[in-house]
């Protein structure tokens, strides 16, 4: 049986779709999930989408935090199970806690969407155990609040512990340390402003999001098995 | 028992406040027997506005040919309807948020939007792509500046939050939007071919449900007071702000995913948006399409805002709301839908047998049961507004400025590479703001001749065809002759859509005119619909929706007329990212197409050398055709082409500019031009970038398309002998400053 990822839909979820398309692209399983449920069962591994969750009122995943879902994902990530939070889905993990820093408007206060260069910083994440150290991703950005922040405490922490997963290799909006994607101290939570899904197909200009997302399927089958996703 | 009555029009002089001629207000009173009250005279008033009964221009249109064998919905519903084959159909639809954006550039902008995808999403269409044409005057002082920023954010704002990727559109500055700036939108949807839908009210006894956002001030009298008079000399736009409605794009999000779910299970009957004249236009709409009555309790309506009178509830404009018409048997199942998407769904009315002499009455009551507040036939909200035949006149310089001619006037080898310097201008300051990936479904996006799309999306059937779609407009071409200038856009567009390898099927225009009580603006529309009803005759193409925005003038000086033109094609099979503008190193450029020289309506003539008059080419519409038939066939072919791009605004200058640009590699051409033939924008030429020239040249031949060997490209430097030679470096720099420079902002890094 192939791997079974579940995508979390919040009403204002957009990119919902095309992670779905995206794995199963791969060959892999995957399902929506509405933000009401509160188990989560027979799942491999979680995607939080790009988008507008609950229209990014007050502050992007600020609502978000506290739709019933997010217990469920809280208690899938404590378990071992790989979560990734692409774009909007960082900002609601960053809010809920999962991640720590926060992504605040973009130096330039202005929305951006285009195609960035992105350094592969730390293999230890459940994101890119399949990359080379190093190697640089051509991958698209799309987003007004990505500009990652936190105290030096925080940032001090990321380096030391190897969780800055990507880092823009030109820096489009101001993040600290010129981070793209940090992980959690275990290595199975990963949030990125970058959109993995957008970089699948050559006939769209570009694949170097395929790597990204197979890590997450070998993550998902070597994890040790969340798939009851506690209740 | 009649509606209650407030006195006779002598009296009040109401009719006149809310927009409505003498001439009109006493056409309804011969309609309804009797006076129409103020709620009665407020629905006349938005329906029978310019904005929503065509009045000016309906005698012309009709004169637009829209049959085609792909036309599954023409003009005169909410969007145009096409067949794309494997069992998918295409909506599209263009519309203007012209004076909206003019008094609130932001909130103008996000609203229009918001409008257009109602449209696209009532007819039963996911919709899937946005693309902006944008006019501003020179941003060159702050006001020009705010409303650039503030038309870009509001797209941004409300496009990328509604999760509705915008793939293209275009952007011109000119002195003659500067205080009547034009914001077009257009919206293009998907759908399994058997969700098509119509906006009709049948079933007699079935529930009329008020979808969406409640029901506020905002936007009373959009139609009419706004959209449908010019900007006074006083400068005082900011009074008509309220006029203004202010959006809400996840209310909107949630709105399609809604109605979207209900078509597919198949609760509603029909459904309709509430945009221009709110509750009235949808209310009569459907009741008049589908030869019913409706009743319409108005206090059932969801209100925003305490005391609201009757006339408000019954002509807000307040933003994200839809009609849906519900067998009685599926309001519960359709409230389950509402409310997993958080939708607010309200019983507000009933579909009505017609009467006694088969006229279908929409009345509004107090009450379900309550008083009578307004009764009026359906239709004649709808269908019976005045029909104008206004006086028409040419300009009455319109002979002297075709003596003006500024092909031979005077121009120095010297001036060429300056000139081009001058016109480049990357656009990517606006279109960064876009979300323009998301669906993937993006192979070509903002930058190139046309949008291409993958024609994929949720709940499709599998195709392996492609939409390719470009938005184009030419007000120097149209200001010079509005008939010819409109042909010619005609085809272009049909033109960018075919160099992506597309087949032309399907033509929507947003008309931007200015005042229709003035002769020559009318003789401008009549001109221009004679000049597109040629081309699209010729070229095979159906005109399957448009949009006519009247009244854009400001101190009584009208806008140059501006047709904007929206070509949607067809891809029979997809598979491979088409060749873009960019040349290819060690490459022959072949030209096809011929050069008519004259430079009337160029940029060059207009933009660098102030010279506005002259007479303006024709295009030659059968070899045009030709043209079109030949770049789908080469297209098609794997590896013949290198590069491809339209030569357009600019003429070969900004063409070869512009593909040294996207390619990061130069070109030599060698044929011995003159300054007329690098400038001239005569149409229906396209710049190839091939290895196969010879086998090019004979494919041209063929098909009877002139054919020429031009130049090679390679190197970094853009070298047409004797006129120009700029180095890619210069040119990069010029290409990236000219936008953030003009708007006062610092280079790009």
């Amino acid at each position: 049986m192939s791997t079974r990822v579940g995508v979390v839909v919040f009403p204002g979820s957009n990119c919902e779709h095309d992670v779905v398309r995206a794995l199963q692209g791969l060959g892999a399983g995957a399902e929506l999930v509405w933000h009401d449920r509160r188990r989560l069962e027979r799942l491999d591994a979680l995607v939080l989408p790009g988008g507008f969750a609950h229209g990014d009122y007050l502050r992007p995943g600020a609502l978000a935090r506290f739709s019933p879902v997010m217990d469920a994902v809280a208690r899938f990530a404590a378990d071992g199970g790989p979560v990734v939070g692409i774009c909007n889905g960082f900002q609601v993990l960053t809010e809920a806690g999962l991640l720590p820093g926060a992504l605040q408007k973009n130096a330039g206060l202005r929305f951006l969407c285009t195609v960035v260069p992105v350094v592969v910083s730390s293999t230890r994440s459940a994101l890119t155990g399949h990359l080379e150290l190093g190697s640089v991703l051509e991958l698209p950005i799309n987003h007004f609040e990505g500009n990652y922040t936190g105290d030096e405490a925080t940032l001090a922490q990321l380096r030391a512990e190897d969780r800055v997963v990507l880092r823009y290799a030109v820096n489009p909006n101001g993040s600290a340390d010129d981070i793209a994607g940090i992980c959690n101290e275990a290595g199975n939570v990963v949030g990125l402003m970058p959109h993995p899904e957008r970089a699948c197909d050559p006939l769209t200009g570009r694949t170097d999001g395929q790597g990204l997302l197979r890590s997450l399927l070998s993550a998902a089958v070597a994890a040790p098995s969340p798939a009851l996703g506690g209740g | 028992m009649a509606p209650p009555a407030d006195g006779t029009l002598e009296e009040t002089g109401l009719h006149r406040a809310l927009g409505l001629t003498d001439e009109e207000a006493a056409r309804i009173a011969e309609i309804l027997g009797r006076p129409a009250n103020h709620l009665e005279l407020a629905m006349f008033a938005v329906m029978w506005s310019e904005h929503c009964s065509y009045k000016s221009s309906r005698l012309h249109l009709r004169r637009l040919p829209t049959q085609g064998p792909d036309v599954l919905v023409g003009p005169g519903e909410n969007a145009g309807v096409v067949d794309a084959g494997d069992g998918i159909a295409v909506a599209l639809r263009i519309e203007s948020h012209n004076h909206p954006s003019a008094v609130e550039p932001y909130q103008g902008a996000a609203t229009g939007v918001g409008g257009i995808l109602r449209d696209i999403f009532t007819m039963g269409a996911r919709p899937v792509a946005l693309m902006d044409p944008l006019f501003f005057g020179p941003p060159d002082d702050a006001r020009g500046r705010w409303l650039v920023e503030g038309v870009v954010a509001g797209i941004s704002g409300y496009g990328n939050s509604v999760g509705v990727p915008t793939v293209g559109g275009e952007l011109t500055f000119a002195p003659t939007y500067a205080r009547n700036p034009l914001v077009n939108v257009l919206c293009l949807g998907v759908m399994p071919k058997e969700r098509l839908v119509l906006g009709r009210a049948s079933g007699v006894g079935n529930l009329v449900v008020l979808l969406g956002a409640t029901t506020g001030r905002d936007g009373i009298g959009g139609v009419s007071v706004l959209a449908s008079t010019g900007f006074a000399e006083s400068g005082d736009d900011g009074a008509k702000r309220p006029s203004v409605q202010v959006g809400d794009p996840f209310e909107e999000k949630r709105l399609i995913e809604a109605c979207l779910e209900l078509l597919d299970r198949q609760l509603v009957v029909g459904v309709q948006d509430l945009g221009g004249a709110g509750l009235t236009c949808a209310t009569c709409e459907t009741a008049a399409r589908a030869g019913t009555g409706m009743d319409v309790d108005v206090s059932a309506v969801p209100r925003r805002q305490p005391a609201m009178e009757p006339f408000e509830v019954m002509t807000s404009e307040s933003q994200e709301r839809m009609l849906a018409i519900v067998a009685p048997g599926d309001l519960g199942a359709l409230q389950e839908v509402c409310r997993r998407w958080e939708v607010r769904a309200t019983a507000i009315g009933t579909v009505t047998a017609p009467d006694a002499g088969g006229v279908g009455r929409l009345r509004v009551l107090d009450g379900p049961e309550g008083m009578v507040l307004a009764d009026v036939p359906a239709t004649s909200l709808a269908d019976e507004a005045p029909l104008y035949d206004r006086p028409l006149a040419p300009p009455a310089d319109v002979e002297h400025r075709q003596v003006d001619e500024a092909t031979m006037s005077s121009s120095t080898a010297a001036d060429c590479g300056e000139d081009v310097v001058a016109m480049v201008m990357d656009s990517s300051w606006v279109w960064r703001q876009y979300d323009h990936m998301l669906f993937l479904n993006t192979v070509v996006g903002p930058g190139g001749d046309a949008a291409v799309l993958r024609l994929a999306a949720p709940g499709l059937p599998p195709s392996r065809r492609g939409l390719a779609i470009s938005t184009d407009s030419n007000p120097r071409w149209c200001a010079l002759d509005p008939r010819r200038g409109t042909a010619a856009t005609v085809a272009e567009s049909a033109l960018n859509v075919a160099c992506a390898g597309a087949r032309p099927v399907a033509l929507v225009n947003c008309l931007n005119f200015g005042n229709p009580e003035h002769p020559e603006v009318m003789w401008q529309l009549s001109e221009c619909v004679d000049g597109m009803a040629e081309a699209c005759l010729a070229l095979g193409i159906p005109v399957i929706g448009g949009n006519v925005s009247l009244y854009n003038e400001s101190a009584g000086t009208d806008i140059d007329p501006t047709p904007v033109v929206a070509v949607l094609g067809v891809i029979e099979r997809l598979e491979r990212r088409p060749p873009s503008m960019g040349l290819v190193e060690d490459h022959g450029l072949v030209l096809l197409g011929t050069t008519q020289r004259t430079l009337a309506g160029s940029r060059w003539a207009v933009e660098r050398r102030g010279r506005r008059g002259g007479t303006l080419f024709a295009v030659d519409l059968a070899a045009h055709r030709r043209l079109l038939d030949l770049m789908v066939e080469l297209v098609g072919q794997q590896g013949l082409l290198g590069s491809v791009h339209d030569v357009s605004g600019g003429g070969l200058a900004l063409g070869l500019a512009e593909s040294v640009l996207a390619g990061g590699v130069g070109t030599r051409i060698s044929v011995g031009w003159d300054h007329v033939e690098l400038f001239s924008e005569s149409p229906g030429r396209v710049l190839l970038g091939t290895r196969h020239t010879d086998e090019v040249l004979a494919q041209a031949a063929a098909a009877s398309v002139p054919a020429a060997v031009i130049g090679s490209t390679g190197g970094d430097r853009l070298i047409v002998e004797g006129l120009v030679d700029l180095t890619m470096k210069e040119l990069t720099d010029r290409w990236r400053r000219a936008l953030p420079e003009a708007l006062g902002e610092p280079a790009p890094a």
